[in-house]
């Protein structure tokens, strides 16, 4: 419960962002809650009015309701204003805590995002902020009329007579405990059900955006079985919560019965003791009716409010995922790095059970070519994370022109590289805008030169819209190849001083692959780079060949030094004609 | 839109009974104020209070009575949506794994999640809402209007004024608000798409300090979705106040009206507070049915799409079920085949001729873009060609099932993918009682033996959503191996050692070739040294093949073959 305060504590911090909102919305709430319940009691002072034939009063008829076609203008307009307040509040805060998801997502650590199912964190940025501001919508609407009009009716009806009020007093609050009786019993069916929709989604993210290989292994049986299960479930649960937190409303509505009937013979009673008129029962019974329905809904909006409540704790607990280290007060602007790169002493492992990467030592002289070799999962990706500062070292340093990259800025550091990796990523998007990715102020010429270097420029102009074509969700039709040749093109509108290609060319063809080698080359000049390949080929002409295995470097020279050495590069290199 | 309703079918029964419950349960509600007139006119008149606690008994006994017919009802109702929201989900998740590559690239899976997930909840809700309410609530409303003729003919027509003008009111408010609504899901699946795409871009992002850009596109997709949730909220909250004072107009107009009847001695006293208390009570209900079509609104715009992706037809065609019996013939035969891409200027590929014979090696290459995967996914059908036809074992594709042709058929795509649960289980994608023989055998012939030795609990190793705890290269191996569990008559390697260097990728190869006596293997690389010593060699430039045969013989006559393997191997490795 405690922790359902913290949460509820942090709601209220986002609202009062809106605190003009909340105000107005409260006192337009109670404008048309007092009318609301005001008009009965001019309309029981009319029907008194009229007694029985012959004995109408026609003129202090038309006068009250006269009086009621203003109130209830004024009350109408009140609730149009009240419900424009809330909505404003509701998606405004909806609106803060997405909006702070997302900002909270781009300072994660990648450890956090690379370890993290990203089906769930939709999910909670998606999903979880939806159901959230349903919840509390509703809960603004209903709650707050809801407590005004129990207060309102409570008065009035005191004011009418005393007696009977009390008897309304009495039975209603019935209602609240039948009420959280239920609510107290359905609250773990709700938990199950949000549980297992979680699980579906999770399913359903992972299958259908995978949707290719279900198919190409003709899995779609098998994904339909376990879909069913969880949607078996699903619908178990979802019946159980659904119908028992149902049973409230029909409950509460029959302990209002019985206050109605209560007050219809107390009311009888008081009127054959001629204290009270039959226009003020008719007032009253409308009173008790108004007065108990307030109870039916707010016990209708606590299982909302249980709901919104669990959703945006979600939210919050991704909020409050340790971001990345800011950068030192004192860190270095990078202005534009000579490209001297060197790592010292470097330990890194991303799990502290697993070593990976000990005693690392690598000096990089500004313009020098580096290649990394050596079997997948010796950590050449690694050193990238690590040189890009996507991970940082456990121990040791590493220092881009003499400084310490922990002392650089982030922004700085990372404007000194160019990257390629063999993962593509594209931005749904036109292919011209993917391109300028790096440097959005680029212009059509620069972009169109950037793609003829890159050699995708053929094979952009074949495209429907040619630079205006949108790339859909994951690429859509391109090819890896021609995903890479695009990414290439980003890199080559940037010109950074140091250059990190990761598999950069692994699904182009060699002969284009060549011909784009030969732009970088031109582009490299006095530029430092780091190429991760396997294609030899590509990096036969590096000024330094790293050959590591195991997370450590084994050998280390150019590639004649390393095959008149006859080691594991030699042993590498030959085995690419092998068969 | 009334698609959907045949998910009904399943729970006529209840979706009958929970609304007749329903009416019911109004019906002896509608009761009660008659029993207050009585108690009025009658009791208190001649100060009977036996009288009036034997209607009061009655009216507890009319509560309990519609208390147990709410309770059936609401069971009923519940029942009757989670089903018709289950099946729904379900059949909206076999037809999206109906559809074929060409959809999948049209729609993009953003938004079939966004439609699985969020929009089948919002129409289950309504459907639930709708059997508890839109029966109960007319029926008071309509009720309460002919109790009302009972009453006084008059009088009545207040009602029947009153009525049809806030019902027009209400179905404008639903007409305009559902597109709006609609709006809304979709400026979602935006906020779901940026929101995916800064997941996978991450490092990307990172790399070309774009965090602010992106935030800022989120920013604004955001509040495009503020914008718009403000402009259906808004327009749905006039309902209420229209509603309220619609009524009290007509409570007003009643009540002179009453006045008027009771002066000319028609009708009693107590006769006009009941008329006001129907109104009243026709109020309440409207209250509910406004926020009741507010969530209807918004189900329906749900229905809307989930119905539209259920309208997508799928691009490739099954065929009925009946078993194909190969024919004598080649394994693989492309005969004069041309495929485009939907939305694309040029074929992709065009006058494609060859034939694979069983147990032969054909290796393809060519340039980037130059069709080599869309040759192969054409084997499994995952496209449809647009002219020509491609037959398996001497059948055209399009006359198997899908689920025969595929099962042929082991393919390892160019995106090393992985799903959540056991190393083991994802093997066993391939053939789903291999064994633990089976899949070691497989592992070992995919080189990713040690990788499994490696881990911990082997076999039960847990994979991550999308294998994210493996590496690429492991990945990939893993991927090769779930493709050789199934032992396929047709083993299709879609560039799928990008990630290996050149050593595991020869290994992998030998060990391919021991296997592949029976299997008919295509090659798809960049790498002139992977498919070498291939049966056969197609050549592909520009969707079209410009060369077929062995290295020996390329190497001689065919030119873009020279230039790939000049830019790879060294001149005494071509010969």
């Amino acid at each position: 419960m405690s922790k359902n305060k913290i949460i509820i504590k942090r709601v209220i911090k986002y609202i009062k962002g809106y605190k003009i909102f909340v105000f107005t919305s409260l006192l337009f709430a109670a404008i048309s809650v007092a009318l609301t319940l005001y008009v009965p009691i001019l309309i029981g002072n009319g029907i008194d009015y009229i007694i029985k034939k012959d004995q109408v009063d026609f003129e202090q008829i038309f006068l009250i309701l006269r009086n009621i076609v203003i109130l209830v203008g004024f009350t109408s307009v009140s609730q149009w204003i009240m419900n424009l307040c809330n909505n404003k509040v509701t998606y405004g805060v909806a609106k803060n805590v997405r909006d702070e998801a997302f900002f909270h997502l781009e300072k994660l650590p990648l450890k956090f995002v690379d370890s993290h199912e990203h089906g769930d964190i939709v999910s909670r940025i998606v999903a979880d902020i939806d159901q959230f501001s349903d919840g509390l919508l509703m809960g603004f609407t209903q709650l707050f009329t809801g407590v005004l009009t129990i207060l309102g009716t409570l008065i009035f009806m005191l004011s009418i007579q005393a007696n009977i009020a009390l008897v309304v007093v009495c039975i209603t609050p019935i209602s609240l405990v039948v009420a959280s009786f239920i609510a107290k019993h359905t609250f773990s069916m709700f938990q199950k059900q949000s549980a297992t929709r979680g699980e579906i989604t999770s399913l359903i993210t992972e299958m259908i955006g995978n949707q290719k290989v279900v198919q190409a292994f003709g899995y779609e049986e098998e994904v339909m079985k376990r879909f069913d299960d969880v949607n078996e479930r699903l619908k178990e649960h979802s019946l159980k919560a659904v119908f028992y937190s149902s049973t409230t409303n029909p409950s509460t509505r029959f302990i209002n019965g019985l206050v109605y009937t209560g007050v219809g013979i107390f009311g009888a009673i008081s009127a054959m003791n001629g204290m009270i008129t039959i226009g003020q029962i008719t007032s009253f019974l409308s009173y008790a009716n108004q007065y108990t329905k307030p109870f039916n809904e707010i016990s209708g909006v606590v299982t909302e409010l249980q709901n919104a409540i669990a959703c945006a704790g979600r939210v919050f607990e991704f909020i409050d995922e340790q971001e990345e280290t800011a950068d030192f007060a004192d860190a270095v602007n990078l202005e534009h790095s000579n490209g001297k790169v060197e790592l010292k002493h470097v330990d890194f492992s991303y799990n502290q059970k697993i070593e990976l990467i000990k005693d690392f030592n690598l000096s990089v002289e500004p313009g020098q070519r580096i290649a990394i070799v050596g079997p997948t999962g010796c950590g050449k990706s690694t050193i990238i994370n690590l040189l890009m500062r996507f991970y940082d070292v456990d121990e040791g340093e590493i220092k881009v022109s003499g400084n310490d990259i922990r002392n650089i800025t982030r922004r700085s550091l990372r404007e000194n590289y160019g990257m390629v990796l063999q993962e593509t990523w594209l931005k749904s998007g036109t292919i011209a805008e993917n391109i300028a990715y790096g440097n959005p102020n680029a212009s059509m010429n620069e972009i169109v030169e950037a793609a003829k270097q890159a050699y995708a420029h053929n094979f952009i102009k074949k495209m429907p819209q040619g630079y205006e074509t949108v790339i859909s969700e994951d690429g859509g039709n391109l090819s890896q190849g021609q995903k890479q040749l695009l990414c290439i093109a980003r890199v080559m509108l940037r010109l950074p001083p140091i250059l990190i290609l990761d598999e950069a060319t692994s699904s182009i063809d060699t002969r284009t692959e060549i011909k784009i080698q030969k732009a970088f080359h031109k582009m490299m000049k006095g530029r430092t780079s780091f190429v991760v390949a396997h294609r030899l080929s590509t990096i036969k002409e590096a000024d330094i060949i790293l050959v590591m295995k195991d997370g450590k470097i084994i050998e280390q020279g150019n590639h004649e030094y390393l095959l008149e050495k006859q080691g594991f590069y030699y042993e590498l290199y030959h085995s690419q004609f092998a068969i | 839109m009334f698609r959907l309703f045949k998910y009904i079918k399943n729970y006529k029964k209840e979706s009958i009974l929970a609304p007749l419950f329903k009416f019911l349960e109004a019906s002896f509600e509608l009761l009660i104020p008659l029993v207050m007139v009585r108690i009025i006119d009658i009791g208190i008149k001649n100060r009977d209070i036996e009288y009036v606690k034997k209607m009061s008994i009655i009216m507890v006994i009319l509560g309990i009575i519609g208390l147990l017919c709410s309770l059936v009802a609401q069971f009923f109702a519940a029942k009757a949506a989670v089903g018709f929201g289950s099946s729904i989900r379900r059949d909206l998740f076999q037809h999206i794994q109906s559809l074929s590559y060409n959809e999948i690239d049209k729609i993009g899976s953003s938004t079939m999640i966004t439609r699985l997930t969020s929009d089948v909840n919002q129409i289950q809700t309504g459907f639930n809402l709708l059997l508890r309410l839109f029966l109960r609530s007319p029926c008071i409303v309509f009720g309460a209007m002919v109790m009302a003729f009972t009453i006084n003919m008059k009088a009545a027509f207040v009602f029947v004024v009153t009525i049809p003008v806030i019902s027009v009111f209400v179905l404008a408010l639903m007409i305009i608000s559902i597109p709006i609504y609609k709006k809304v899901q979709n400026k979602l699946d935006k906020v779901l798409l940026l929101t995916k795409e800064n997941l996978a871009g991450v490092r990307v992002i990172r790399a070309f300090n774009r965090q602010k850009d992106e935030s800022e596109a989120f920013e604004s997709a955001s509040s495009d979705l503020v914008k718009t949730q403000l402009m259906g909220g808004n327009i749905s909250a006039l309902l209420n106040p229209f509603t309220y004072v619609m009524i009290n107009l007509a409570i007003v107009t009643l009540v002179w009206i009453g006045g008027k009847q009771v002066y000319k001695g028609i009708i009693t006293q107590g006769e006009v507070v009941a008329l006001v208390n129907y109104m009243s009570q026709i109020l309440v209900e409207l209250v509910k049915l406004a926020f009741l079509i507010i969530m209807l609104t918004k189900s329906l715009a749900c229905g809307n799409r989930v119905n539209q992706l259920l309208q997508e037809e799928a691009s490739v065609v099954d065929t009925a079920e009946t078993k194909i019996i190969p024919k004598d013939g080649p394994s693989v035969e492309f005969k004069d085949v041309g495929f485009l891409y939907q939305g694309a200027k040029e074929e992709a590929l065009s006058n494609l001729t060859f034939v694979a014979n069983k147990g032969q090696t054909i290796g393809v290459i060519g340039g980037t873009g130059s069709g080599k995967s869309s040759l192969v996914n054409l084997i499994p059908r995952f496209y449809d060609v647009i002219s020509g036809e491609v037959l398996v074992n001497g059948v055209n594709v399009k006359e198997y099932s899908l689920q025969q042709l595929r099962s042929k058929i082991g393919i390892v795509p160019q995106k090393a993918v992985l799903f959540r649960g056991t190393i083991r289980e994802n093997m066993r994608w391939g053939k789903k009682d291999a064994t633990d023989k089976e899949i070691w055998e497989a592992l070992e012939i995919a080189q990713a033996k040690e990788i499994v030795e490696l881990k911990d609990g082997g076999l039960d190793a847990l994979v991550l959503q999308e294998g994210k705890n493996l590496s690429g290269g492991q990945r990939q191996r893993l991927t090769i191996a779930r493709a050789l569990v199934k032992k396929p008559e047709i083993l299709i390697l879609d560039d799928s050692s990008s990630a290996l260097d050149y050593a595991t990728d020869a290994k992998l190869r030998r060990a391919i070739q021991t296997i592949s006596s029976n299997t008919t293997v295509f090659l798809v690389s960049q790498r002139a040294a992977t498919i070498k010593n291939a049966d056969k060699i197609l050549v592909l430039d520009d969707g079209k093949i410009v060369g077929s045969g062995t290295h020996e013989q390329l190497i001689l006559n065919c030119e873009v073959y020279q230039e790939i393997c000049l830019s790879q191997l060294s001149k005494e490795e071509v010969q």
